[in-house]
């Protein structure tokens, strides 16, 4: 169980990014963390949401998902797509790994989520879509 | 994200303010390289001190402008980056091949 949670839903437009990750930090801002916390998780949001616009979706539009749960002083973020899915997974994660090089992607949003999180797991099934859970503990409570 | 751009002997100072995610990152790169093609200009210097927030397409906007004037040979570096900035930057192992100072002084002197 949780002690709080939230759902959004928005349409797959670059426009709704700094939206995604501001709502997620204003809900985040009710465990009081500081700054660096709350830029580490708006990072990640970004780059979550980011891939699902431009991976998930592509050119077609769709409903990008994220749901947050706090329990205790932890934060669990999960974005999701209805989009075309992660043919490897592992693959997609690599460092410099993009499957894009056209649009002059750095292949590195695996890399910041895992980084600025303590947790990440990506589920993804070709043609169904992919979900991103993220957790993230904050330290100015306990 | 809003621009502002300095011409100072042939090195092209660009101000950044906003943030600089995917979506803003189009706009940013196609009018830094609308103002690096008009006027022929070979050294670019990215000020980041108005930037709020950054993920990684940052990186991919600093190391696209990098790409494309070494194939003219002309060079890169950026400024004034805070430290969450720096952090996302220093993932990608950035540092290796685009120089960082810590004033626009201190980059238009060693450009």
């Amino acid at each position: 169980m949780y002690d709080n949670m939230m759902k959004i839903e928005f349409l797959s437009k670059s426009e709704n990014e700094s939206f995604a990750r501001v709502a997620v930090a204003a809900f985040a801002s009710q465990l009081d963390p500081t700054i660096d916390e709350i830029t580490d998780v708006k990072t990640a949001v970004s780059e979550a949401v980011t891939n699902s616009i431009i991976h998930g979706y592509g050119k077609e539009e769709g409903i990008v998902k994220i749901q947050a749960f706090i329990q205790g002083n932890e934060l669990t973020v999960i974005v999701s797509d209805e989009g075309v899915g992660i043919d490897n997974v592992e693959l997609a994660m690599q460092p410099l790994y993009t499957s894009r090089p056209d649009l002059e992607r750095s292949g590195m949003g695996f890399t910041v989520m895992e980084s600025f999180m303590d947790s990440l797991k990506v589920q993804s099934e070709k043609g169904k879509g992919t979900e991103i859970i993220m957790k993230k503990a904050f330290k100015s409570l306990s | 994200m809003y621009l502002k751009f300095e011409n100072n002997n042939e090195k092209l100072l660009v101000h950044m303010m906003g943030e600089l995610d995917h979506h803003s990152a189009e706009e940013v790169r196609n009018k830094i390289d609308d103002r690096l093609n008009r006027d022929d200009m070979k050294k670019l210097i990215m000020d980041f001190s108005g930037v709020s927030f950054m993920d990684s397409s940052g990186i991919g906007v600093v190391i696209g402008r990098y790409k494309k004037l070494a194939y003219k040979n002309g060079t890169v570096c950026i400024t004034n980056v805070n430290e969450t900035v720096r952090r996302v930057f220093e993932l990608s192992g950035m540092f290796k091949i685009i120089k960082l100072y810590n004033s626009n002084e201190e980059a238009l002197e060693n450009i």
